[in-house]
């Protein structure tokens, strides 16, 4: 087993309700899990999760993740 | 017929011209560089009688297309010393346009220093064209913009009004050119570049705008427009960002504050790290969360100018739940709170307010401050002090009318060596160390640093038309691309943001383009938007050079090159070919 340290950002907080924003969930995954099944194992609609940074670093779904990484994930927002 | 309206301020008189020809086609940002190419001579004292302040709504504004209440500011910038274009959206831009004018041009100036006028620009229906009354504005002279507005509310009625605050009477680098929001807020600003000051140096405090009886906007072909508007309107409708109830309606910019942190890319305490430990306290997400608290609400944000519908502009609360500011942006947050060190939205809220009291850009002033910050002014994380020297700048104090010069003198004055600076102009909130394409947009973009000119922040970190490494060197075609497709939204009167939707959305484009054609009559197509991008640029690569400028000022700073920025540690090492390639092909 991993765990991982998800950080949910924007719409995507109303799935962990009462979290602080920034703040970091722990999320024990099997080995050799990917962000798609984080992304399954957190409920989030895959449409809704377009930006996904591990490490500080831009992910896609497929990416595999080991223990201690650091994840967070952002639905399809824009600024200036 | 379109026309010109020439103000001269050396004699306080005014002219209406019949647009010339070679301008047929040309409205907002690509007109205002058009005529400070034609008209300015680039050798000017930008403070001085030669320098012209340019105003032009654009192609679609006044037609009721969606999200297109724009005006480009145009002058030789007295913080670059190049050509500059600044943008805001408010009432003003389609009232504008309703009188058939294509552009103001304000020229000259007044022989008296320190005499402040009016001009007060009604429709005159007997003569069927617009008039100005010229009435002295001393009264509003040195006061804070809060208090003056409903004055002049109260005094004209139902008008909208461009001017200076106390930083344009000072002629501060730092200063805007104001606008009024929906609610009559001296809340939405032509920011960046110094043009409150050009307006400042002619003796020009407000241009009071009445609207009444005038025309509205002429259409070549009004059953084009509609196909096009129709078409435009879906794909802002639809696409995730500019929806309502989407991202930016709901979190609007400040939901960036998270994400570049996340991206290693925020700019934190004057450039010296890319992650800020408070990001999260001061995030979209901790605005929209503290309304709530504060007043027991989910506010969602609102329309800056009429016809918006993406309306991302929000309102902060204090904590008995009245307004505190409108609105606390992206940029705004980041440089007076992050690149200062400070995570707090109370504190970044009343710095906002300050700004727009007193007629200042916020970013150069996030920017100005953080630098007065390493040079020992005031700590990093200091709020007070930054307050305090707020009021300073403000009100003209001796260490305000240095700060108030820009984020370069500040940096010149206390022996600061990072300064975060190009062409004079200090930089955005986005890191050019972590994110390169944005980095060769501020090195070799015409406005300085700007990253407006050239959002490829969208494609870098946002996914937004495709999705490209934050990383990768080779960017000198994704900078031009979006230097040109931007140089031509500029120029529609639409709101930049609408490029999240079309970029994406190839029909949304197509409509953009079918409105323009449908005001002008003209045949555009999507090939036509980097043409007329091209030329806009090379008009003011024209005007830069004469200037002065050449290829050794498209280059970033010294420390960027040296200090490795955490958490990546990355430093900037695109080689000079690579910027120069931007303009080469």
């Amino acid at each position: 087993m991993i765990t991982v340290y998800v950080k949910l950002f924007a719409t995507l907080r109303q799935h962990r309700p009462g979290l602080e924003i920034g703040e970091a969930f722990p999320v024990e995954l099997q080995d050799g899990a990917t962000l798609r099944d984080l992304v399954r194992c957190l409920k989030l609609p895959e449409d809704q999760v377009k930006l996904i940074f591990v490490n500080a670093l831009s992910a896609e779904l497929d990416r595999t993740l080991t223990d201690g990484d650091e994840v967070g994930i952002f639905p399809p927002v824009g600024g200036g | 017929m379109a026309k010109l309206l020439r103000i001269d301020m050396t004699d306080r008189t005014y002219k209406i011209e019949d647009l010339p020809d070679k301008y047929r086609l040309l409205a907002g940002r690509g007109l205002t560089s058009s005529i400070v190419h034609d008209e300015v001579d680039p050798m000017c004292h930008p403070l001085g009688p030669k320098n012209k302040l340019i105003l032009a709504p654009g192609i679609v504004t006044g037609t009721g297309a969606p999200t297109s209440s724009r005006i480009s500011v145009g002058a030789k910038s007295p913080l670059t010393g190049g050509i500059k274009e600044a943008n805001a959206g408010s009432g003003f831009p389609p009232s504008l346009a309703s009188m058939g004018i294509r552009a103001i041009i304000v020229e000259g100036q007044p022989e008296e220093k320190d005499e402040f006028w009016m001009a007060h620009l009604t429709w005159d229906g007997e003569a069927g064209q617009p008039r100005i009354e010229f009435l002295p504005a001393d009264e509003y002279v040195g006061k804070d913009l809060h208090k003056v507005f409903p004055k002049l509310f109260k005094r004209f009625g139902k008008v909208n009004i461009a001017g200076i605050g106390t930083a344009g009477e000072y002629l501060y680098g730092d200063s805007g050119v104001v606008f009024d929001d929906m609610k009559g807020r001296p809340a939405r600003y032509a920011g960046r570049g110094g043009l409150g000051a050009v307006m400042g140096s002619k003796g020009l405090k407000f241009i009071i705008l009445d609207s009444k009886g005038a025309p509205g906007v002429e259409f070549a072909d009004k059953e084009a427009f509609d196909k096009g508007r129709k078409k435009l309107t879906k794909a802002l409708m639809e696409h995730d960002i500019t929806k309502p109830k989407g991202a930016l309606n709901t979190y609007g910019t400040a939901v960036l504050i998270n994400i570049m942190n996340e991206a290693g890319g925020l700019p934190t305490r004057n450039f010296s790290n890319g992650r800020f430990e408070g990001a999260a306290k001061i995030a979209g997400e901790a605005v929209f969360e503290g309304n709530k608290e504060r007043t027991g609400k989910e506010l969602y944000n609102h329309a800056c100018s009429p016809g918006c519908i993406i309306q991302c502009s929000n309102t902060w609360h204090k904590p008995d739940g009245t307004e505190h500011v409108s609105c606390q942006e992206y940029e705004s947050i980041w440089a007076l709170g992050a690149n200062c060190g400070i995570d707090s939205l109370d504190a970044t809220g009343e710095l906002i307010r300050l700004c727009n009291a007193y007629g200042l850009d916020t970013i150069e002033m996030g920017t100005t401050i953080a630098v007065a910050m390493e040079g020992g002014l005031l700590e990093f994380g200091d709020a007070d002090k930054a307050i305090e020297l707020m009021h300073k700048i403000g009100k003209g104090k001796a260490v305000g009318r240095i700060l108030g010069s820009g984020t370069a003198t500040a940096a010149r004055v206390l022996g600061v060596t990072r300064v975060p600076v190009v062409k004079g102009q200090s930089m955005p909130a986005y890191e050019p160390r972590a994110v390169k394409g944005i980095g060769m947009v501020y090195a070799t973009g015409t406005m300085g640093a700007d990253h407006t000119q050239g959002y490829t922040i969208a494609p870098e970190i946002l996914g937004v038309s495709g999705k490209v490494d934050q990383f990768d060197r080779d960017k000198a075609d994704l900078a031009r691309g979006f230097l040109e497709a931007t140089a031509f939204i500029d120029s529609t009167g639409h709101c930049l943001f609408i490029a999240f939707a079309i970029l994406d959305i190839a029909s949304g484009f197509e409509g953009l383009v079918e409105e323009c054609n449908g005001v002008l009559g003209t045949n555009w197509t999507l090939d036509d938007v980097g043409r007329i991008g091209k030329e806009i640029l090379a008009k003011e690569r024209a005007f830069n050079e004469a200037a002065g400028m050449t290829n050794l000022d498209d280059r970033m700073p010294e420390f960027m090159k040296l200090e490795p920025l955490p958490p990546h540690n990355v430093t900037w090492d695109i080689p000079d070919e690579t910027l120069d390639a931007v303009w080469e092909s």
